[in-house]
């Protein structure tokens, strides 16, 4: 039992830890689309487009 | 191309391979795709998926879920676009991150579908020279990144117009930036709360269980959850603690109040016993119930926002920027921010340009869309001397507006501000409810006081969970959002409908009026002349004759005049209305600048008019001035229309002949013709257990015409505004509920005497309308779709009422006699009014029911945005 002497401080750090990465993602936009990316993910990007010329018009 | 199939089941359209719309016949605009030839309707859809497939990216046609707006050819006007590469204009919304490195923010018009995000990503950052795109679903904005040396911003601009889709550029600093904020702050409380609920949760779990457990471990655990919950107590929940604070400086008794009392004094005992060594904590309970709380109202938030989207709309709609010429009629423009410009600028609005303002046209002829302001969604015809309000979309051609009012004075400014106090007033049925929230709270406390006091006699240690739970269960929210939620979705849709409520109580009492009554000129008829029927002779098309009479009639300002030349004869020829909305600017513009000109034209005031065109000499006029030499063709198997010349105000239609040198070519039938859709709007009306009247102060002849034609029994002619008014007091006294519908200025004492108004807000002052509702547009559909809006809100209000009601009755007493856990209590409270702010939102995707058999003008144009 001697062990959660170490082990619950620990459990307070790694909570602090992660808080701070939630807050930063939620700072650097990660939370601004919820469903763009899911979508995006479907989409297949098998045949890349050529980019050494310009689309006809 | 590559395909996939399993991944995206891609619902089939039928129609245009492009658009969807059904494809006239007679028109071949193919298209190979995946080895097979497919049909477009247009030039637009076919340029279009042309370049999306050239360009390697089908797999938009497998994988879309919804179908694109049709492109208007108005678009390929865009190649203005040039302008956005000038540094001076790029100024407010261009970031340079090094020397050639550009960003920029773009929004995104016509996007329906995940598909069109793929595309759009997929075409933009193909183009050389372009560093990054991201896009952003549910806003519809794009970053772009390029390189300055490499490509301009007007060829990515132009690129995405290509495959038919709009960007503009805009500022980002000024839109939605507070929501955006309060959004992300939100988002952090819950982050804190949901990890600190979970981690105290851990440490409460073996304390429960364990047996073995030493005293010293325990105060660990305790120790280390109160550390934990002192940042959920003191940053996640403190939305409750100022929100009650701020309650009871009011001498109010607000939602927030129980909440603070419940989590506080949870806290302030835990802390205490963790201090002293003895009595039990409630940390798991106490964050339990701030997440759960907090998800309420976040997702509530976002719905909210959902709910209020109508008018932010409405106010974004009004561009950042705009062109001033300066020196008009000299050419030379300059760009300057809305804010700048004065009444009396003239400006410049290029094709696909938002007006800034209102004002009156002085150079240019034009289709503009003021679907956003009045829901009608086909363009509307401007030329010179025409008002444009500002907020539509001009279409067609490049247009020169003198600017008239701006800023708050504008049309636009005014909706909004009528629908800001539509929502701020409230009905008497939420009056009502808001008042007895208040007591309820403060019943509330008095029954937990009591409770707290008996579970104490009877055992002291459940007595603090108890209260907390009976302070957390009880839900006023739900009683206090019952209404402004479904009425601030309800008025939102509403105006999207192209209904817009002046009066908070007019929802409720359309809802439940029993008789409408409307008036004639101007409401179920255009109130100006217009065509009723072309009837050719000798073998020539309706489009032939009628563009033929446009020409004669071209320069003239008669009201005959102008019907011949502004209008299609309606009804005779429903497929020239498919076609109109299908291809919007090119058929209007074919109205509105005859295919042929006409020379010599000269003008017998009284009988008609003379011209050449193409070498022939044509009159037009009444039958004897236009066919002198003919003998009128009395006998033509019942082709002969009428005795020529009548007034259109005794109820018949006047008749126009048109002739050769030789011939009777045409007749054309002109009268004041009912609204294109009336017939079907008031049937649907009528279907709903409405009882219509017409009144009019016009001569019985027309009004007794108009009422057989719309099938309206009970009517009146010749009334005048005391008749009307006591018409309408007759039918209140017989206890029926009048809804009345008029022009809102003529009409204004009947208006004020019936319970509920409507006013035609075409041309009329939105704002001078003495009414409680204001028709934004002229499709009178709209009454039927808001009769029918307004029944299912007065059914949601009490769903929801009853609900808060029903849930607050059963949980106190559950909770009192301890049956409820404080976790438990978070849960339901939540659940409670997220239930009915959900059950509100359910109006916002309000689909009127389409009346069958009767075709209505409607527009196959998929709506976006």
């Amino acid at each position: 039992m001697d062990i959660l002497i170490l082990l619950i401080p620990l459990s307070l750090v790694l909570v602090g830890v992660i808080a701070w990465v939630m807050l930063w993602a939620a700072k650097s936009g990660q939370f601004d689309d919820l469903e763009g990316p899911g979508h995006s993910v479907i989409m297949d990007d098998d045949k890349p487009p050529k980019s050494d010329d310009t689309p006809r018009s | 191309m590559s395909n996939s199939p399993g991944l995206v089941d891609a619902p089939s359209f039928s129609g245009c391979f492009h658009c969807g719309l059904p494809v006239p016949d007679g028109t071949h605009y193919p298209i190979q795709f995946e080895g097979q030839t497919r049909q477009t309707c247009c030039r637009g859809c076919q340029a279009v998926a042309q370049t999306i497939i050239d360009s390697g990216q089908g797999a938009y046609y497998t994988h879309r879920t919804a179908l694109p707006a049709t492109p208007r050819e108005a678009e390929a006007e865009l190649a203005q676009l040039g302008l956005y590469d000038l540094p001076e204009i790029q100024e407010s919304f261009v970031r340079v991150e090094a020397e050639n490195i550009r960003e920029a923010a773009l929004i995104l018009e016509n996007i329906v579908c995940a598909a069109c995000i793929w595309l759009n990503e997929r075409h933009i950052a193909g183009l050389p020279g372009v560093l990054s795109v991201e896009i952003n679903y549910a806003t519809r904005r794009a970053r772009v990144r390029w390189d300055n040396s490499r490509i301009q911003l007007s060829a990515i601009l132009k690129a995405v117009s290509d495959i038919g889709y709009i960007a503009h550029p805009f500022d980002p600093g000024r839109s939605d930036d507070v929501f955006k904020r309060e959004r992300n702050t939100a988002i952090k409380r819950l982050a804190i709360a949901g990890l600190g609920m979970m981690q105290v949760m851990m440490y409460a779990l073996p304390t429960y269980t364990a047996t073995d457990m030493t005293d010293e471990i325990r105060l660990l655990m305790r120790w280390a959850s109160l550390i934990l919950t002192i940042p959920v107590v003191g940053y996640s929940a403190w939305p409750f603690f100022i929100g009650a604070w701020r309650d009871l400086k009011r001498r109010n008794l607000g939602m927030d109040v129980p909440v603070a009392l419940g989590v506080g004094t949870a806290f302030v005992a835990s802390v205490y016993s963790t201090l002293s060594g003895h009595g039990e904590v409630y940390y798991d309970s106490v964050t339990m119930f701030i997440f759960l709380l907090l998800t309420g109202r976040f997702l509530e938030m976002n719905a909210r926002r959902r709910a209020g989207a109508a008018v932010e709309e409405l106010v974004k709609l009004i561009p950042a920027a705009t062109t001033r010429l300066p020196n008009w009629p000299a050419r030379d423009e300059e760009q300057v921010p809305v804010a700048r410009l004065a009444v009396g600028d003239h400006i410049l609005v290029r094709p696909g340009e938002t007006l800034p303002a209102d004002g009156v046209v002085v150079e240019g002829d034009s289709a503009v869309s003021e679907a956003m302001l009045t829901g009608e969604s086909l363009p509307v015809t401007k030329s010179v001397h025409a008002k444009v309000v500002g907020g539509s979309l001009n279409q067609a051609s490049p247009l020169v507006v003198r600017v008239e009012k701006l800023g708050a004075e504008t049309r636009l400014a005014s909706i909004v501000r009528l629908l800001d106090r539509a929502q701020s007033e409230k009905p008497r049925i939420g009056q009502l409810a808001d008042r007895a929230a208040a007591w309820f709270v403060g019943l509330l406390l008095l029954i937990t006081v009591a409770v707290g006091l008996a579970w104490y006699l009877i055992d002291p240690s459940k007595a603090l969970w108890i209260v907390v739970s009976i302070l957390v269960v009880t839900c006023p929210c739900a009683l206090g959002l019952a209404t402004p939620a479904a009425l601030t979705t309800a008025t939102g849709r509403l105006t999207r409908l192209g209904l817009l409520t002046t009066r908070g109580h007019a929802l409720e009492t359309l809802a439940r009026a029993t008789d409408l009554v409307f008036d004639k000129t101007g409401t179920l008829t255009h109130g100006r002349l217009s065509v009723r029927r072309v009837i050719p002779l000798g073998g020539r098309s309706a489009e032939e004759v009628s563009a033929l009479a446009a020409a004669l009639e071209a320069g003239s300002e008669h009201p005959i005049a102008k019907a011949l030349r502004q209008d299609r004869p309606e009804g005779e020829h429903p497929e020239g209305h498919k076609r109109l909305a299908a291809y919007p600017s090119r058929v209007l513009r074919e109205v509105t600048t005859p295919a042929n000109t006409a020379s010599h034209i000269r003008n017998t005031p009284g009988r008609g008019v003379e011209g050449t065109i193409d070498g022939r000499t044509y009159r037009l006029g009444s039958p004897r001035f236009a066919a002198p030499h003919t003998a009128l063709p009395q006998s033509t198997g019942g082709e002969y229309p009428g005795n020529g010349h009548e007034h259109p105000e005794n109820g018949h239609e006047s008749w126009v002949a048109l002739a050769d040198e030789t011939e009777l070519i045409a007749w054309f039938a002109l009268a004041d013709t009912p609204r294109a859709d009336a017939a079907a709007a008031l049937a649907a009306l009528r279907h709903q257990g409405l009882r219509l009247h017409l009144l009019s102060g016009d001569a019985e002849g027309a009004v007794k015409a108009t009422a057989q034609q719309l099938g309206i029994d009970d009517w009146h002619a010749g009334a005048l505004p005391e008749d009307k008014l006591a018409y309408v007091k007759s039918l209140q006294q017989q206890g029926r509920i009048v809804a009345m519908v008029g022009d809102g200025i003529n009409d204004a004492p009947v208006l004020a005497g019936a319970q509920v108004s409507i006013a035609m807000g075409e041309g009329a002052d939105v704002a001078q309308a003495a009414a409680d509702m204001v028709m934004l547009g002229s499709r009178l559909a709209t009454l039927s779709e808001s009769v029918a809006l307004a029944r299912k809100t007065q059914r949601i209000i009490r769903q929801n009422l009853g609900w808060a009601l029903g849930y607050n009755l059963i949980a106190i007493p559950a909770a009192a006699l301890g049956h409820v856990t404080p976790w438990i209590a978070g849960i339901g409270m939540s659940a409670s009014s997220l239930l009915v702010v959900l059950n509100a939102l359910r109006l916002s995707d309000f689909k009127p029911a389409r009346t069958p058999a009767v075709p209505t003008l409607d527009s196959p144009l998929p709506t976006h945005r």
